[in-house]
């Protein structure tokens, strides 16, 4: 994952500032926001309210709609998501997911003590190389715990 | 003269090592003193051989996989540079029997060029459609849309033809052309492959619909689950502006089209094209009550083009060859191709265009080459998480949106998910329903607290307690849900569900009829 910045008002109100012409502006910036501090602070929904001129209701609302965005700095470094769609289910990714979150020692969601989130995720387009997920952003065919557990090693050094 | 070598870069291939691959091959070559350029392509689809490499010789293209890192230096050594013989050497591509029996009328170019290239997509046939687009009036591309019979390839297979004279006859100062890339569905990915393979294809069916429609903005509105595609659509959308195929003056005709490309943010519903549009405007992705029509009032209340990658990228094909050579595939009123998926447990996944009336049998058995695990086929799934569950003998239906409604199922986006004989179909049918209670929008109530009852019901009947009183109240349910949803969403959940009850009676009834007092 690319480094984070810590949360900063300016900054934010910078990337606000710059995408607010968009057609539709508050989902580029929702992303944006997120792609530099890992998180979208509760300060910038009044400021995208503002720049959007949307009441702060409308701009919690789409923040929490969507599963992608974030309302914490995230727990962990490491970003897993694990497709539990039908065609990973038909590759047995049920008993494979039991047995990564084992060795993870945290349930969906959590996140385990070497800093690892677990996401699940429906469909990553990988269906004809089942089990998949997606390590932050790369993708993962033909999942098992260990190539998984590789992954994360590799990335990491 | 340095040899050429191409190296997928599609999510797969990607998932399966192929960068790792890519890196190994040049500094192989390199400690070799070969000179070797490798170009990066997105994939021809035949999924169990990536990574799959091919290298250009005098005799053409040779093609080898699937290819490991740790397969290389022996590549190298048994000089696959010059063509030479391995054990994972497949001569060539376009002769292997899985592709060379399609019918690729819209994918011929991916895994062939290099995705982000305009000199290559034009090199290969590409902007022919456009060109004969721009000779006709607006009523003459609509005319050969209609003609071709194209359906949405979205799922819905509403006639292209007639939502794209709706929009053109619109009257207002800003039009939009909307491409709905949020893929959900399961057993899906051929949008995918398009965009991250041969995302000018789709470009140029976007530029020919703005131009039949007099569009002059345009929207791709991609999934966030394919970070790959979303980063080749943006640097294939920059240098289509800078050659002069999209902004203020497409290809020196003088019309505008202007084209971005938006990020989804997880959420299936997405998909749904009204629910899409509030996205796109930066709203919560909820669905919207029809009418009125989003090709009269959709993105920002303006007519709006709304179709799927697949119904875009038909379209430069139809134009460059013309209506009547599109209509020749398929059957019935099912015209054309069919870009089918295949997935799940099966030997030979991958991507399979072919003309309407390929039986699901024939998929399966003739290019997948049955299960991966070597069990039988047990059900199959048509159409992605909404789409029915087939046993066996329903196996011999054609592909064609009639014959499988016939059936009580969908073609949908052409996915085909096959499940061995380990498959238990209540839970496959209590996943229909978790599914949706996770992604709906909660708009309307037979989706939202449907779905959640439906979980609950269904816990319920395969913990043994009442299975046969249960059962009705599912399909009770079904029956609500199906009748009164506001979308698909809702509306088809109880297809997988009722298809599994229907036809896979057994696994509903495993634990037997235990007694009332243990509920």
């Amino acid at each position: 994952m690319a480094s984070l910045e810590p949360w900063n008002a300016t900054r934010a109100a910078g990337i606000v500032g710059e995408l607010k012409l968009l057609e539709g502006a508050t989902l580029p910036i929702l992303h944006a926001l997120q792609e530099t501090f890992g998180y979208v602070d509760a300060d910038a929904v009044p400021m995208i309210a503002d720049a959007l001129n949307l009441s702060r209701a409308e701009v919690h609302g789409c923040l929490t709609f969507y599963h992608d965005f974030r309302r914490e700095p995230p727990a962990g470094h490491r970003h897993v998501k694990l497709c539990r769609a039908e065609a990973c289910q038909a590759m047995g990714s049920d008993q494979l997911h039991g047995e990564i979150l084992s060795r993870m020692g945290c349930d969906w969601h959590g996140t385990s003590a070497d800093g690892v989130t677990v996401e699940p995720v429906y469909c990553l387009g990988l269906c004809a190389n089942a089990p998949a997920a997606l390590v932050d952003d790369e993708p993962l065919a033909r999942l098992t715990a260990d190539s998984l557990d590789a992954a994360l090693k590799e990335a990491r050094a | 003269m340095s040899i050429t070598i191409t190296v997928p870069q599609d999510a797969v291939a990607l998932g399966l090592g192929a960068n790792r691959v890519a890196r190994a091959i040049f500094t192989g070559a390199e400690a070799r003193g070969l000179d070797v350029r490798i170009v990066r392509t997105g994939t021809r689809g035949l999924l169990w051989l990536e990574p799959m490499v091919e290298v250009a010789t005098p005799e053409g293209r040779i093609a080898y996989g699937p290819v490991s890192p740790a397969d290389v230096e022996g590549l190298l050594d048994a000089g696959f540079l010059e063509g030479g013989e391995h054990a994972l050497r497949l001569g060539d591509p376009e002769k292997i029997p899985f592709l060379a029996r399609q019918h690729r009328l819209t994918f011929h170019r991916c895994g062939v060029v290099d995705p982000v290239s305009v000199e290559d997509y034009r090199a290969h046939g590409g902007y022919r459609g456009l060109e004969a687009a721009l000779k006709l009036d607006a009523e003459g591309v609509v005319a050969q849309v209609r003609e071709s019979g194209l359906r949405g390839r979205g799922g819905a297979g509403f006639p292209a033809g007639i939502k794209w004279n709706t929009v053109m006859l619109a009257q207002s100062d800003q039009k939009y052309v909307v491409c709905n890339a949020d893929e959900g569905d399961s057993g899906t990915f051929a949008d995918r492959i398009m965009m991250e393979g041969d995302p000018f294809n789709l470009i140029e069916g976007m530029t020919i619909a703005a131009v039949a429609t007099g569009a002059t903005r345009g929207y791709i509105y991609c999934r966030s689950e394919y970070p790959q595609a979303f980063k080749t659509l943006r640097t294939a959308i920059a240098n289509g502006v800078k050659a002069g195929m999209l902004g203020d003056d497409i290809l020196g005709s003088g019309k505008a089209f202007h084209l971005e490309v938006r990020l989804g943010a997880g959420a299936y519903i997405c998909g749904e094209e009204t629910s899409l549009l509030e996205s796109l405007e930066g709203k919560r992705g909820i669905v919207r009550a029809k009418p009125p029509i989003p090709a009269l009032k959709g993105f920002l209340g303006k007519p709006t083009l709304v179709n799927n990658v697949m119904t875009f990228t038909a379209v430069p094909y139809i134009l460059e060859h013309g209506a009547k050579a599109y209509a020749e595939y398929g059957m019935g009123r099912s015209l054309g191709t069919l870009p089918i998926q295949l997935a799940g447990n099966i030997k030979h996944g991958g991507l399979i265009e072919y003309a309407f009336g390929i039986t699901i049998r024939q998929v399966i058995e003739e290019f997948g080459g049955g299960t991966a695990s070597g069990r039988p086929v047990r059900a199959v799934q048509v159409g992605g998480p909404l789409g029915a569950y087939f046993p066996d003998d329903l196996l011999d239906t054609p592909l064609d949106y009639e014959a499988m409604a016939a059936k009580k199922g969908l073609v949908g986006h052409g996915g085909i998910v096959v499940f061995d004989d380990t498959v238990d179909m209540a839970r496959q049918a209590r996943f229909a329903f978790e599914f949706c209670a996770t992604e709906s929008c909660g708009k309307c109530t037979p989706c939202r607290i449907g779905a959640t009852r439906g979980v609950e019901t269904m816990d319920k009947v395969i913990a043994g307690i009442r299975p046969e009183a249960n059962l009705k109240l599912v399909e009770d349910l079904c029956e609500v849900m199906t009748d009164g949803s506001l979308c698909a969403m809702g509306g088809l959940t109880p297809m997988p569900v009722m298809s599994a009850i229907t036809n896979f009676p057994d696994d509903f009834r495993r634990m037997g009829d235990l007694p009332v007092a243990a509920e």
